[in-house]
């Protein structure tokens, strides 16, 4: 019965060929040239960008929205969201400190099958109640925050822990160890993406979900792998965080990291419309967000407009990439 | 999409008992989900006279009902935007800018001052929203997200990163709407209650509010129609972020001040107290009715937990969450039994 109406505004005027043409390379190679610009231009304006102390910096703060930003790609590209990134953060963070006592790897592992969980029940919401993605997830925002919250009874928690400590602020080869995680996870995700049944299922299941469950797909069970991921990368962004801060913070931790996340993938040329899965470009949209706000911050720009500077690239980002859910 | 725009035509002649009978069941469905919240509300007055002396006192209700108005009047703006289709994350923010410029406003240009430019940003911010997501396609969600950081971001600019609070002074008339009493309510409560009054008028007694069902129940039909979608759908988000700018001043009179970090996390509660109050977060149906149930529920079931001994704060989320769990994955497998 659903018969396609097409959007007026498409009949009436068709837009110029050339210019979608024009778009569309925006919109794919945008974020490189932006990042490229922004780096030359902070190579040319300021002295110590190069230095490796001003690098590693903007990796090891780039690091954690990167990883959540991976997870939010993949849902994003089933035509999903995910708001309850930075609560599942703050479950990950306020269980730690209860399994230091067995050890950092029991400890880790406690909290990132938190962050599963918490993916798991998002997936099932979706995939077999079927809650939309924006709902199911901001239940768990709501939820998963006061959860942390009451387990921690919203108190900060420190962590004296010498290899806690390493894996947050130590480096290897000269590299952060955050970033050499959020770099190793990056490759994972990527080849899984690229490369495996999942991957091509999980694009196709966002680009038409009809055809995908006509075609036999297991939709169901990988909506909620794909939930699940995101929830693992969120917990363990989540740790990360707490080692590099060396405490749990229930209230502060992963606080609008669900908005920086979008915007990485958007940034990055990832439609909100599912169908299209962009690693690489991700990675160059959160280094851009990233230099962005170094950027603002060495300007002394204050943190008011920073906040309405990032909101305008938000907006920016969605815009250009909003033409191709017309098509 | 045909079963939400089919009028309530009288069944057919050749109507069969199997039309009937999915008739009677989906209206039984609908009544649950309107009055759910009502029951619950019912229950929980109920279970709070029996369990504490204290709760049903005079004093209480009235502590319970001013500690919800700014909810109440965001809560009224969020049903219509719910109704629409959308979603305004950027109340609790919007709030804030309001407060702030109240203050601000007080301080510097009088009383007038700081209520009508506060309410005038405010809409503008919603204007904004309204822009972007009607003319520019965008999704509510994500372009409310954007103006959830920009909004914040100007409170902060406005306040030097809260570092400088504005008093409003002692003998500005505008501190009387925060703390004033009118026939025996604080003022804030009565304009909450007028809010739910006007909305409740207009959603169910205008061609506006018919249109904003409409529009939620599926735009591209509403588009058929003829009907002014565009300028619906702004309509809306304008109407949100002006309550939420009255809230936000309301809050700053009664406390002679405006805290940037007004607000937080109250774009939840309005949600959750329109889907708790039977309003679909599918758009096109719903009512305020449901609303006030909703935020009076959230109101008493905090006070419940304050005279508890659970640590207030904390535990609120955590019911309001579940509760809103519960009732979402409700409505949504009635909503799929409401089709087959």
């Amino acid at each position: 019965m659903t018969t396609t109406v097409a959007d007026p505004a498409e009949v009436v005027r068709p837009p110029a060929p050339r210019r979608e043409v024009a778009k569309a390379w925006v919109r794919d190679r945008g974020v490189y040239v932006a990042l490229g610009l922004l780096v030359l231009y902070n190579v040319a304006t300021s002295e110590g960008f190069l230095s490796r102390a001003n690098i590693n910096l903007n990796l090891i703060q780039v690091a954690v929205t990167l990883i959540v930003s991976l997870g939010m790609a993949m849902v994003i590209g089933t035509e999903g969201i995910d708001l309850s990134v930075g609560a599942t953060m703050a479950i990950a963070a306020v269980l730690m400190p209860d399994y230091m006592g067995y050890g950092l790897p029991v400890a880790i592992l406690v909290a990132v099958a938190a962050g599963a969980v918490v993916g798991l029940i998002n997936g099932l919401l979706i995939a077999v109640v079927g809650v939309q993605p924006i709902v199911a997830t901001l239940i768990m925002l709501v939820t998963g925050r006061a959860m942390a919250n009451v387990y921690s009874n919203g108190q900060l928690t420190e962590i004296f822990d010498p290899a806690l400590r390493t894996l947050g602020t130590g480096s290897t080869l000269g590299v952060p160890n955050t970033a050499l995680v959020a770099l190793l996870l990056t490759a994972v995700v990527g080849v899984v993406v690229r490369r495996t049944t999942f991957g091509r299922r999980l694009v196709a299941i966002g680009g038409n979900l009809e055809a995908s469950t006509l075609a036999g797909l297991p939709v169901r069970r990988t909506l909620i792998t794909v939930y699940v991921v995101s929830g693992l990368l969120a917990a363990i962004a989540g740790v990360l965080y707490t080692a590099r801060t060396g405490a749990a913070n229930p209230g502060q931790i992963g606080d609008l990291i669900e908005l920086a996340a979008i915007t990485a993938v958007v940034v990055g040329g990832t439609p909100l419309s599912g169908g299209r899965v962009r690693i690489l470009a991700t990675v160059a949209g959160a280094l851009l967000l990233q230099i962005v706000f170094a950027t603002l911050t060495r300007n002394n720009v204050d943190a008011g407009y920073a906040r309405i500077f990032q909101a305008a690239i938000i907006v920016g980002a969605v815009y250009l990439q909003r033409d191709r859910t017309a098509s | 999409m045909s079963q939400e725009l089919a009028p309530a035509a009288p069944p057919s002649t050749q109507a069969t008992a199997v039309d009937a009978a999915a008739d009677r069941q989906s209206r039984i469905v609908g009544l649950v989900q309107r009055s759910a919240a009502l029951i619950v509300l019912a229950i929980a007055l109920l279970v709070g006279s029996v369990m504490y002396s204290q709760f049903a006192e005079v004093s209480n209700f009235r502590n319970i009902l001013e500690s919800r108005f700014s909810l109440g009047l965001i809560a009224v703006g969020m049903t219509f935007v719910i109704i629409s289709g959308g979603i305004d994350l950027s109340v609790g923010s919007v709030m804030a800018v309001s407060a702030v410029l109240t203050a601000w406003s007080a301080t510097n240009y009088g009383s007038v001052a700081a209520v009508v430019v506060p309410l005038a940003v405010c809409a503008v911010i919603g204007l904004v929203n309204g822009l972007l997501i009607a003319r520019g396609r965008l999704a509510p969600f994500i372009v409310t997200l954007a103006t959830l950081l920009g909004a914040r971001g100007l409170a902060l600019k406005i306040t030097d990163e809260g570092t400088t609070k504005q008093l409003v002074p002692d003998d500005a008339w505008v501190l009387n709407l925060g703390r004033a009493d009118v026939a025996g309510l604080p003022v804030p409560i009565l304009f909450a209650v007028a809010a739910f009054l006007v909305g409740f008028v207009v959603l169910n007694r205008t061609r506006f509010g018919q249109s904003v069902f409409a529009v939620g129940g599926s735009e591209d039909a509403a588009n058929l129609m003829g009907l002014p979608v565009r300028r619906i759908k702004v309509w809306v988000y304008v109407a949100s972020a002006f309550l939420a700018g009255v809230a936000g001043m309301l809050v700053a009179a009664r406390a002679g001040t405006g805290e940037v970090t007004l607000g937080q996390g109250i774009e939840l509660q309005a949600i959750a107290a329109v889907v708790i109050g039977g309003t679909l977060l599918t758009g096109g149906s719903g009512g305020l009715g449901g609303t006030a149930a909703g935020v009076v529920l959230l109101g008493v079931i905090s006070n419940l937990i304050n005279l508890s001994d659970l640590p207030n704060t904390y535990y609120q989320g955590l019911v309001s969450g579940l509760f809103l769990l519960v009732v979402v994955v409700a409505q949504t497998l009635l909503a799929r039994k409401k089709r087959t």
